[in-house]
């Protein structure tokens, strides 16, 4: 079954692996104290601290032999979690980075859309910074003249042209980027995510575009989102990365259906919050989430999820409060909500939470756990442990005869309306 | 389309040495865009304008013509000292003005480096283009006054030599772009460097004979180290030709060739290795 069309990108082993020495120290005084330090058998001040997992000594892999064939035509979406490689694999292949091992060949011109309005330029005027674009993405002046009508014409923002791109709404902005980067005669383009910003009104026009182009054009796309609607609307196939490796191949519903049941694994297999590493968010340190435990994971529409979090804390907290963000199973966050305020002493202190899970309609959560002190008025967050603690909602009832549907109505049940009949006067 | 011939292969292990020029020359327009946004950006939202280009220089020469000329009394050549001043202004300004921003190359275009792919080197070129612009703007002002002060009698420049200008300018031209890549490639991982530039350029400035010629300096160790600057044949040279009064030696040229040369390859070499991983480091 060998697929005839023209191969536009071939990855073969290809990784990369950053140094950590280079990633912090921006300046010779920081390596010579670096250095220093070393020679006097102390710690690197310099050192970057509990940020990443994949480490060998100091180097990290952000990405591990990753073999790929796209052809032409086709519209590959690429999922995967925060930090799993997504955005490096994207900066090889648009040439922004090099891999450390591996090689790649490209037969096409590549364009991309790592970030919307790149070389903008905010005190020139939207038209100079439509060619100034242009040429940046690999267009020449002639093909800029070209299209100049058609994407003045999509970007909607024609009485502004000659104006200070300084001066437009974000909308505006986003929408006069995505026009020239939309209209580039390229054979391949890649977006991160460009398509998240804008109305849903452009975003629907743009997501049009980009098919179009796929069809008549037969260009071919990379697509990276964690928006899952997007992606099935426009890509033909997907792939999964994972921790720096591509896990997953295939058909686009399939790819999602792994991703969101690689989350949901990841969370169930009741994660050590101890010895979680947690990223860089902002957090004090001074009390810590040492152990999460559900009693029960599978929780009807009508109960209670109850779990019980150990925090051990440098200090006693008067008001300690937990905060719940919840997500569905495509990684989508679906609300939020606190926990009444608690007093912590210090020390370990084993606390329980029940959380009434009502206003979620039935399927598969999982939930960031954030440590906070309610103090005048203000909150101060002392941890923050992502996806630790995962849960399914079971329920039977139907809604006057339909199942609840996800795709169109949500995660959240919002209250029943009332409805009576007025009485005539 | 593109055509089916299209084909870029990258390799981990390969480090190609090259500027790869055929497509820096695919990329000409962009060249082009950046000097012209240059060139934009410095003077929106001024009241005069393009009339700094002019007004700079003028300032500048005036200044010196008083502190060195009329205060300090250094001796010109026998060239009248504005025009002298205002010749070695022109030339430093250029070269310096080229050297500064290239060496930043890097870190003031990371945001644009970092999400987009085009060849580096592009910018760098528009850099010195640039100031290639702002020299030749000087230029029309310095020849107005050289066309008056020769008609006058009082300067006799050396006309037949102008072709000799082209060598003063590439390599002027080529020393600046050599530098400044080598210390932008070398900001990617330290940023100290660029202080050394701001400062260095001025003390090398005093070093060189902007503000004074060859002939103030007498004999011995001075002297010889003058000579040596690479930036002493251009500047000499170029004041031969326009105003007819510069010493040009044998180790003046030798230096600024060889000196060139190598700031170019190294410069080069450099950059195309920074250029692949400096997203990363930045």
């Amino acid at each position: 079954m060998e697929d005839s069309r023209k191969v536009m990108i071939r990855l073969n082993g290809i990784g990369k692996v950053y140094r950590l020495g280079q990633i912090g120290n921006g300046t010779l005084q920081s390596d010579l104290q670096s250095w220093w330090a070393k020679v006097r058998g102390r710690e690197d001040p310099n050192a970057m601290i509990g940020q990443v997992r994949r480490l060998e000594g100091d180097r990290f892999i952000a990405l591990e032999n990753i073999d790929l064939t796209v052809r032409k035509g086709e519209r590959l979406g690429i999922i995967g979690g925060n930090g799993a490689g997504k955005s490096t694999l994207l900066k090889i292949i648009t040439r922004i980075t090099a891999p450390t091992t591996g090689h790649m060949d490209l037969y096409g011109k590549v364009t991309s859309m790592l970030e919307v309005g790149t070389g903008f330029h905010s005190e020139m005027t939207g038209r100079e910074n439509v060619y100034l674009n242009g040429s940046i993405l690999g267009m020449t002046k002639k093909q800029t003249d070209e299209m100049l009508d058609e994407i003045i014409e999509f970007s909607e923002v024609r009485d502004f042209i000659d104006t200070p791109v300084k001066r437009y709404s974000s909308g505006m902005y986003v929408k006069l980027a995505f026009a020239v980067a939309a209209h580039l005669k390229s054979d391949i383009v890649i977006m991160d995510e460009v398509l998240a910003v804008g109305d849903l009104a452009f975003q629907s026009k743009c997501i049009r575009k980009m098919l179009d182009a796929s069809r008549d054009e037969d260009r071919t796309i990379l697509y990276v989102s964690h928006n899952m609607e997007t992606v099935r609307r426009l890509c033909s196939r997907c792939i999964v990365l994972d921790e720096g490796r591509l896990v997953y191949d295939g058909e686009t519903e399939e790819a999602i259906r792994y991703y969101s049941e690689y989350l949901m694994k990841q969370a169930m297999e009741e994660r050590d919050a101890s010895t979680y590493v947690r990223r860089d968010r902002n957090i004090t340190g001074l009390c810590r989430i040492e152990d999460v435990y559900a009693h029960e994971t599978d929780v009807p529409q009508d109960g209670t999820l109850s779990f019980d979090v150990s925090v051990q804390c440098a200090c006693s907290v008067e008001r300690m409060i937990l905060r719940l963000v919840v997500s569905n199973d495509a990684g989508m966050i679906v609300g939020m909500t606190f926990s009444e305020s608690i007093r912590c002493e210090e020390g370990r202190n084993d606390l329980r939470f029940r959380f009434p899970v009502h206003p979620l309609a039935a399927g598969r959560y999982v939930c960031d756990l954030v440590l906070c002190e309610f103090e005048e008025d203000r909150q101060t967050r002392h941890d923050f442990v992502s996806k630790i603690l995962a849960f399914t909602v079971t329920e039977n009832r139907t809604y006057f005869g339909n199942a609840w549907k996800f795709r169109s109505w949500g995660n959240v049940k919002l209250e029943e309306v009332s409805a009576e009949r007025k009485a005539h006067e | 389309m593109s055509e089916d011939s299209y084909h870029i292969y990258v390799d981990a292990k390969k480090q190609p040495f090259s500027m790869n020029l055929r497509e820096i020359w695919a990329y000409r327009d962009l060249i082009w865009l950046f000097t012209k946004r240059t060139f934009k950006l410095i003077y929106k939202q001024t009241v005069l304008g393009p009339l700094w280009i002019i007004l700079s220089p003028l300032f500048t020469s005036i200044v010196y013509t008083v502190i060195f000329g009329k205060i300090a009394e250094l001796s010109t050549d026998g060239i009248p000292q504005f025009l002298f001043y205002m010749t070695g202004n022109a030339l430093w300004s250029f070269f310096g003005g080229s050297l500064s921003q290239t060496s930043v190359a890097f870190i003031s275009n990371a945001h644009v480096y970092s999400k987009v792919y085009f060849p580096r080197l592009t910018i760098p070129i528009s850099n010195v283009i640039s100031s290639a612009i702002q020299l030749l703007i000087h230029m029309v002002l310095i020849v107005c006054l050289i066309v008056f002060y020769t008609a006058k009698g009082m300067l006799h420049p050396n006309l037949a030599y102008l072709p000799a200008l082209i060598p003063v300018l590439l390599f002027t031209a080529v020393l600046s772009f050599g530098i400044g890549t080598m210390v932008s490639s070398l900001t990617t991982k330290y940023r100290d460097l660029n202080f050394l530039v701001g400062f260095g350029l001025r003390l090398w400035m005093y070093a060189s004979p902007v503000i004074y010629p060859v002939t103030q300096v007498g004999n011995g160790v001075l002297r010889n180290a003058l000579l040596w600057n690479p930036m002493t044949a251009p500047m000499e040279m170029f004041r031969f030709v326009l105003l007819g009064a510069g010493t040009v030696r044998w180790q003046s040229v030798l230096s600024t060739v060889l000196f060139a040369s190598a700031a170019l390859v190294l410069g080069i070499m450099l950059f195309r290795r920074a250029e692949k991983t400096f997203v990363d480091t930045i």
